[in-house]
């Protein structure tokens, strides 16, 4: 049975991702996540809500502010 | 954790070309540069002006002194690195003239970072046999492959993140929504990987916690109850 709490598990999951838990605690984490289907899916939730901010589109800059730039950067190199 | 390729990675220049070319004046690398990074280097630097016009502004004045400053780059941070340097320290000028200060100071994790980023009411309290285990689990989200929901749920996310504090939402920013490596952001910001953790943590839990509350409600609502048309 492992020693980690869900509570604690949570307050883990970046560190976890980040790959920077110590190998003690890393057993832990994985002992727990195996045996409760809670923290698999607030891992996996997690995991969505950081690919999902990988997927906000970027602003695009505007069109005369485009222009000025291509123009700085010709007169720069003239 | 590797960091995600982003879209159109695959093909863009490697540095020493692209300095290369910015150096000889070429046109098309410039634009490709300017194309490419200043919707995010806009989000950064909203993060430390007061309105979008004073970010945009901000990424104009980054890119002319990158315009003028490529003769002397020297290659000892990447090319990205390097311009968001100028970003940050642009940004952060401006910033202190529209009195919106972001001191590096403030970049660090205060107390109110530390501390549960879970509901503790979401936990079986102490004294219980199961004390600290989940009350009841988190409810499963739709599949990701729910394309009809894809631009509400940016919506949340951009407004959860957009509600963060400063500091949250300048790493989760650069983490998670330009997804730069933790090395890369402690070179941006100083910031060391440690103090990075807990506000991002604490910021990915917020946001969780968003899309969480928002398919609560479009599960019963209306994916579970009647047919979307």
């Amino acid at each position: 049975m492992s020693d980690l709490d869900c509570n604690e598990f949570v307050e883990l999951v970046t560190t976890f991702l980040d790959g920077a838990l110590d190998d003690e605690t890393e057993r832990r984490f994985l002992d727990h996540l195996s045996a409760c289907d809670g923290c698999d899916t607030y891992l996996d939730q997690m995991r969505q809500t950081t690919k999902t901010l990988g997927t906000l589109p970027p602003e695009s800059l505007p069109d005369d502010a485009r222009d000025k730039l291509l123009d700085a950067f010709r007169d720069w190199n003239r | 954790m590797e960091p995600e390729a982003r879209i159109g990675s695959a093909d863009f220049p490697p540095d020493e070309v692209l300095v290369a070319r910015l150096r000889d004046g070429d046109e098309a690398a410039f634009v490709l540069l300017v194309d490419t990074w200043s919707g995010g280097m806009g989000r950064l630097a909203r993060s430390f002006v007061a309105t979008n016009e004073s970010a945009a502004e901000v990424v104009q004045d980054t890119w002319l002194a990158v315009i003028r400053g490529i003769g002397s780059f020297e290659g000892r941070a990447s090319l990205k690195t390097w311009i968001y340097r100028i970003l940050v320290n642009t940004a952060k000028r401006r910033g202190v003239r529209e009195g919106r200060t972001v001191p590096m100071s403030s970049l660090l994790p205060t107390d109110e970072d530390y501390g549960p980023t879970v509901d503790p009411a979401r936990f079986l309290e102490a004294g219980h046999e199961w004390a600290g285990h989940w009350r009841e689990f988190p409810a499963a989200w739709p599949s990701p492959e729910h394309a009809a929901l894809s631009g509400e749920i940016h919506a949340q996310v951009s407004d959860a993140v957009a509600a963060l504090p400063d500091r949250q939402r300048i790493v989760i920013t650069l983490r998670d929504v330009e997804g730069y490596t933790s090395d890369e952001v402690r070179e941006i910001l100083d910031i060391s990987a440690a103090n990075q953790r807990v506000l991002l943590h604490r910021a990915r839990a917020s946001v969780r916690a968003r899309l969480e509350t928002y398919f609560a409600t479009v599960d019963t609502e209306r994916i579970g109850g009647e047919a979307v048309p």
